[in-house]
């Protein structure tokens, strides 16, 4: 898209804005990093894997079967991508609407992870979907009973709100302020909308599973699931923040000289957030098996998984978080979101593939390629992350436009 | 706390607009009312004889291959995307064969209807669920939702369908029976109306007590289906799935889409009142600053 821009424009765009005022040689070889080469592996593998599920289809590619329906581009692409890009809205909210001005350091990095994230489990599940061209049927028929059409709706909407919120950094690397000035005032609104678009869809996400309570097993059905998917998915958006700035402010520190932001203080205030949330989803949890009558599988196999992601991977972090925020102990809240992120991942798949046709003796295991896929898709992510980081105003700010990257002026 | 005439209307405006926005993703009316003289089947497994007679009219119908002739039915079948119907065989009260045919059991409120975004597994007015492939997008949530494993897929083919029984509603809609039950010699298979079937289910039990077991299969299972069965060897046995609730499967996901109504119209004024309140916070302290 740039690349196209840039070739009817003058000369000096391209060098300036995409290669980052090198020549085309100094670029290149600029390239040429351990990083780039192990993403250059996986995509120089990944990307014709994608075209070959196209060309041979989904039984040739994939260890889908009748009895398991959904696989790993189910279960982490689409779940796990959709909740771990929550915290676009999660930050988001707290920025524009709460007013916690602090938090603008992290804001475009956590809308950008979201864009990118949601991008990446749309193309995922066109890769899952078994007739990808008839998704624009979700736009004329109204299967209006089902969950999946609220998510697919709200997915819809929701990553145009992200492309709109993303324009506005976008048509500051343009320099289109005319653009850049409609859209800076749409951000409340665009704001408002993201919370609520996700509020239905993280929560319909868990609604599906409502539909299969012979399949889903005991510990993790539970007529409230969609109340644990949308609390899980604010706790996946704080945790993310954190992972997400502590590991931009090192990684583009350079963007940083001359301009403090104290990066614990914020690690340290989402780590409070952090606690109260996990917590509150820990608790949630235990009422569902209460109520779900499922005490008598905690001593199983299926219980040792279950304890394993809701008191190691939620009540642990939640403490760890507490403790973290209260004696300044960056580090502390930067492990608790790690794993806090990790029982998040392992709840997406236990729902939909791990624990779900349980009573199965046959298990469903997933091919090399749909593994190779997924990975292919974060490591897309990742390399996009990266390459827009580097050039627009996500984490530095742009010096054309003061205001950019701090508060609206009144 | 005061707000401006213009802080107002930009708040209400806000708020107006995404409430308009996010009402365009609400969701139309529930599918058109079933006909109460629906149809059904009643399957009495004490009078098959296990000749598997249906499954060749059913492949014949469906213009699937014709039924391995040689399949061994003590060793559990399932259907396929190429065989809509299968007979099982487990033994009797007294060591005799008993057989039990397994196909789509077209429930009155289908699992797989409720779950499909796009209805293209849909109920009929008329009774069958059927469906339809160029509608479909083949996310195969029905098979997910689908408690009785009946719907299956084709992961073979580039343009894949879900494939299963669609109870002969066209040959239905031309006033016939469905191929398999026209095709029973020995009385299993009965087509009529559901309502009366019951009936004939309920009197074969209470007249002949000693031979049934006192339970329909199909009048309560995941709402009510359209196929009933009597039988004298648990149902389980006969490798027909069981545990599922007696609810209609609409009924388990009603209350969380009932939430959308409510979070889009509750969300936007909540939200831009936490706006307001955080900006006028701001005012205060940037006047306070320039006071003190």
């Amino acid at each position: 898209m740039a690349d196209a821009l840039a070739l009817t424009g003058p000369s000096s765009f391209l060098r300036e804005k995409v290669l980052l005022g090198m020549g085309w040689g100094e670029y290149l070889r600029s390239l040429l990093t351990p990083a780039n080469a192990v993403a250059a592996v996986i995509l120089v593998v990944g990307l014709p894997l994608l075209a070959y599920r196209f060309a041979a289809g989904l039984g040739a590619t994939t260890a889908l079967s009748q009895a398991y329906p959904w696989g790993l581009w189910i279960g982490f692409d689409m779940m796990t991508g959709i909740v771990l890009a929550a915290g676009g809205f999660t930050i988001g909210a707290s920025v524009q609407l709460l007013g916690l001005r602090d938090y603008h350091a992290i804001e475009r990095s956590a809308i950008l992870t979201a864009f990118l994230g949601y991008l990446m489990a749309v193309i995922g599940l066109l890769a899952d979907l078994g007739r990808p061209w008839n998704i624009v049927q979700a736009v004329f028929n109204y299967g209006s009973a089902s969950p999946l059409f609220e998510v697919a709706w709200c997915v819809m909407c929701y990553t145009t709100v992200l492309l709109l919120e993303f324009t506005v950094p976008f048509f500051e690397w343009m320099g289109w302020r005319k653009l850049h000035a409609v859209l800076k005032k749409t951000l409340i609104a665009l704001t408002v909308l993201s919370v609520v678009f996700s509020t239905m869809h993280q929560s319909a996400l868990g609604s599906l599973f409502l539909l299969a309570p012979t399949k889903l097993h005991p510990l993790w059905y539970s007529p409230f699931i969609f109340i644990f998917f949308f609390i899980s998915a604010i706790l996946a958006g704080i945790s993310m923040a954190v992972i997400e700035s502590s590991i931009s402010h090192k990684v583009f520190a350079r963007q940083l000289v001359g301009k403090h932001v104290d990066v614990d203080a914020l690690v340290c205030g989402l780590g409070k957030a952090g606690a109260v949330v996990a917590f509150a989803y820990f608790f949630i949890k235990l009422q569902g098996v209460i109520d779900g009558h499922a005490w008598g599988h905690l001593a199983t196999g299926w219980g040792a998984l279950f304890l394993v992601e809701t008191v190691g991977l939620v009540l642990v972090p939640s403490l760890l978080f507490a403790w973290g925020a209260r004696n300044r102990e960056p580090a502390a809240v930067k492990v608790a979101a790690v794993l806090a992120v990790g029982g998040i991942i392992l709840n997406r798949l236990n729902v939909s593939v791990i624990a779900f046709n349980w009573t199965n003796p046959i298990r469903y295991v997933p091919s090399w390629m749909e593994v190779w896929v997924s990975l292919t898709l974060v490591t897309l992510g990742v390399v996009a992350f990266r390459w827009i980081v580097n050039r627009m105003p996500i984490v530095r700010e742009d010096p054309a436009f003061p205001q950019g990257h701090g508060e609206e002026t009144p | 706390m005061r707000l401006t005439r213009r802080g107002f209307l930009k708040v209400a405006g806000v708020t107006a607009g995404t409430g308009l926005v996010t009402a365009a993703t609400a969701r139309a009316a529930a599918s058109a009312p079933v006909d109460p003289g629906q149809p059904g089947v009643l399957v009495d497994t004490t009078r098959c004889a296990g000749c598997r007679a249906c499954e060749g009219a059913c492949a014949e119908a469906n213009m699937n291959p014709a039924p391995d002739a040689a399949a061994d039915l003590s060793v559990q079948r399932d259907t396929s995307q190429h065989v809509f119907t299968v007979i099982n065989q487990a033994e009797g009260p007294s060591g005799e064969p008993r057989f039990a045919k397994k196909q789509c059991m077209h429930c009155l409120a289908p699992a797989c209807a409720s779950a499909c975004p796009v209805r293209a597994m849909d109920k009929l007015p008329s009774g069958p669920v059927v469906y339809d492939a160029s509608r479909c997008m083949g996310c195969r949530y029905c098979m997910v939702a689908c408690a009785f494993d009946i719907p299956k897929y084709e992961y073979e083919r580039a343009a894949p369908r879900v494939r299963k029984c669609g109870f002969c509603a066209e040959r239905q809609a031309a006033g016939l029976e469905p191929a398999c039950t026209s095709v029973c010699p020995t009385g299993a298979l009965t087509f009529g109306r559901r309502t009366a079937l019951l009936e004939e289910a309920k009197r074969r039990i209470y007249a002949e007590g000693s031979t049934y077991l006192r339970r329909v299969y199909g009048e309560h299972e995941a709402g009510g289906t359209s196929w009933l069965y009597i039988s004298d060897v648990p149902f389980e046995k006969l490798a027909l799935a069981t545990g599922m609730p007696e609810r209609p499967y609409s009924e388990l996901v009603a209350g969380a889409l009932g939430a959308p109504p409510f979070i889009m119209t509750l969300w936007p004024p909540l939200l831009m009142g936490l706006y307001a309140f955080s900006k006028r916070r701001d005012q205060i302290e940037e006047q306070e600053d320039h006071h003190g």
